[in-house]
């Protein structure tokens, strides 16, 4: 058994006690991201013909803000597009998106990637240093950016700051992918398998990062993974995914223990092989 | 003989150039290179068509009416534009009325100049300048918007996750594809750039020879050779910055999202053809 990094420690519960958000029966309270029967066709190659696919089948679930939602299933349910459906990298087929309260397809699009950071399971680099990259999204509006800082909240040292991105491990390259997010000030990060191609010390300080970003600046994080024990030592929630369709939403301390359906059982024990 | 200074090939004589054939089709099947058919299939294409467009030419140039030639233009700049997407791998669905658009800038705006400013034809439709010097200019954008758009594609489809990267942070399309742009534009003008350095050094341009042998000076073709070579380069540039910039309308979405027929590539135009019957 690896060491399981540091847990978080609050729930939803917690924070609404703690009455720094309103209770969610209340009419005002929008969450931070909202799925309302979204689906999902898309054309995919199956053989030598294009076959349409229903690849996401009527989901919806909502995300309260400061949540950390572990997103779970076999790969191939679909968890990547629903990712990718946030901050309309793909749109649904049918269905509505929201952000706080708002469609986001009625956002400028741009303006909603600002407000919804990504990160991806293999760390994409843009051409450059690990300042460039950094400071990618502030230059683009042409805002000011202090990289340092960036690296500072992803304990990179400073002084890798003008090394080709490169140049780095895999496990600092995914945390300078983190850093490059978070300096567009994002309200919500999604992050699609980002420990899947680390190491398990990597990982770990990977994890630990999402858990500290999430209490210390209270930032929502939806995270995609097929790896359970990654899943729970960060998640607050948790939302299984099998074949497009959602087959549990909670707790994620509820969930570990005891799922409420037989598949979500049946998918602790790793009896879902990967589905298509 | 007749009064020009050349000499004329007769309908026998370009029988006799049927040797020529006969010795290709000789190594073809010596060799046992399977290309026979093939060989017999391009003479006879050679034939008819070059006959077809000297028939075809001659009436122009007898008629020499000004809607005759914008004809004989729009005719050549859709079969080009049409050309350029015939080879690429992937989708063609609307990328057959972007190339043929940019060429059509490109050609338009290089042959403007070069008719009323350079050479100053009058009138300026005169189908003995006109014809000619439109074939090269769209020739050579049809070879830089064929060079834009199946760059462009190879590149994205290289480059997809650090565009995918760039527009998750806020990019717009042009921004994440800057690169691959750019490796594009490169691509369609280095042959341009290239053949700037070594003209005249290897051999000599088609239509150089062509005055030469039909009487010209070599001083006289070598300045008209300088105008085309210059005449080209815009062209292809023009050409191959409008035909970049609609690729980027025609790989992204108006979301700033990749294409989705980046993936299904050759499936594309099936896929588009069954949604839309
Ligand atoms: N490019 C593609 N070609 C074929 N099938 C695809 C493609 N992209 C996605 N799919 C299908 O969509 C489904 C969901 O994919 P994805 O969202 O990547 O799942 P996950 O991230 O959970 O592994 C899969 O079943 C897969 O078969
Ligand atoms: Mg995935």
């Amino acid at each position: 058994m690896v060491p399981a990094p540091e847990e978080c420690v609050h729930s939803s519960d917690d924070i609404v006690n703690e009455g720094r958000f309103a209770s969610m029966d209340d009419p005002a309270y929008a969450p931070a991201v909202e799925l309302v029967h979204v689906s999902k066709t898309k054309p995919v190659l199956l053989g030598d013909s294009v076959t349409q696919l229903q690849v996401i089948g009527d989901v919806s679930f909502s995300v309260p803000k400061g949540e950390i939602l572990a997103l779970v299933g076999p790969s191939g349910s679909g968890k990547s597009t629903l990712l990718r459906m946030m901050n309309r990298l793909e749109d649904p087929s049918s269905g509505q998106i929201s952000l706080f309260g708002t469609d986001i397809s009625s956002l400028d699009v741009r303006e909603l990637r600002r407000r919804v950071g990504m990160v991806f399971q293999t760390p994409a680099l843009i051409a450059g240093t690990v300042a460039d990259n950094v400071s990618y999204g502030p230059r683009l509006r042409g805002e000011d950016c202090d990289p340092g800082e960036c690296l500072d909240l992803v304990r990179l040292e400073r002084d890798l700051l003008h090394r080709p991105a490169t140049a780095l491990s895999v496990g600092q390259q995914q945390r300078m992918c983190i850093a490059r997010a978070l300096a567009n000030r994002p309200e919500v990060l999604l992050l699609d398998e980002p420990t899947s191609a680390l190491d398990q010390t990597a990982a770990n300080t990977v994890l630990d990062l999402v858990c500290r970003l999430n209490r210390e600046m209270g930032l929502t994080v939806i995270m995609v993974t097929h790896l359970m024990e990654h899943a729970r030592a960060v998640g607050t929630r948790v939302v299984l995914l099998v074949r497009g369709a959602k087959i549990e939403e909670g707790a994620a301390n509820a969930f570990f223990a005891s799922p409420a359906t037989e598949i979500g059982r049946r998918f602790l024990q790793g009896e879902l092989s990967n589905e298509c | 003989m007749n009064a020009s200074a050349y000499i004329h090939i007769s309908l026998i004589d370009l029988l006799i150039a049927l040797l020529f054939v006969g010795v290709t089709a000789l190594i073809s099947y010596w060799q046992h290179l399977g290309l026979e058919r093939d060989i017999a299939i391009g003479t006879v294409r050679t034939f008819v068509q070059l006959l077809t467009v000297g028939f075809v030419l001659q009436r122009l140039f007898d008629a020499s009416r000004w809607y005759w030639v914008v004809l004989a233009l729009a005719i050549m700049t859709t079969v080009a534009g049409y050309n350029a997407v015939k080879r690429q791998a992937g989708a063609k669905q609307g990328l057959f009325a972007m190339t043929t658009a940019s060429i059509a800038t490109g050609g338009a705006i290089t042959l403007i100049l070069v008719i009323g400013v350079v050479l100053r034809v009058l009138p300026w439709y005169q189908p003995q300048y006109v014809i000619p010097i439109a074939g090269m200019v769209i020739g050579n954008s049809m070879n830089g918007a064929a060079l834009v758009v199946n760059r462009f594609h190879s590149e994205l489809t290289l480059r997809r996750s650090e565009i995918e990267a760039s527009l998750a942070l806020g990019a717009p399309a042009r921004e994440a594809a800057a690169g691959a742009l750019r490796e594009s534009l490169r691509a369609a003008m280095m042959p341009t750039v290239n053949s700037m350095m070594t003209v005249g050094l290897v051999q000599l341009p088609g239509m150089m020879t062509g005055q030469i042998i039909s009487g010209a000076s070599p001083l006289d073709a070598v300045r008209y050779q300088v105008v085309v070579m210059l005449m080209i380069a815009a062209a292809t540039a023009v050409t191959a910055m409008t035909a970049a910039f609609g690729a980027l309308r025609v790989f992204f979405t108006p979301a700033q999202q990749l294409s989705p027929r980046l993936e299904l590539g050759r499936h594309w135009d099936a896929y588009v053809g069954r949604r839309q019957s």
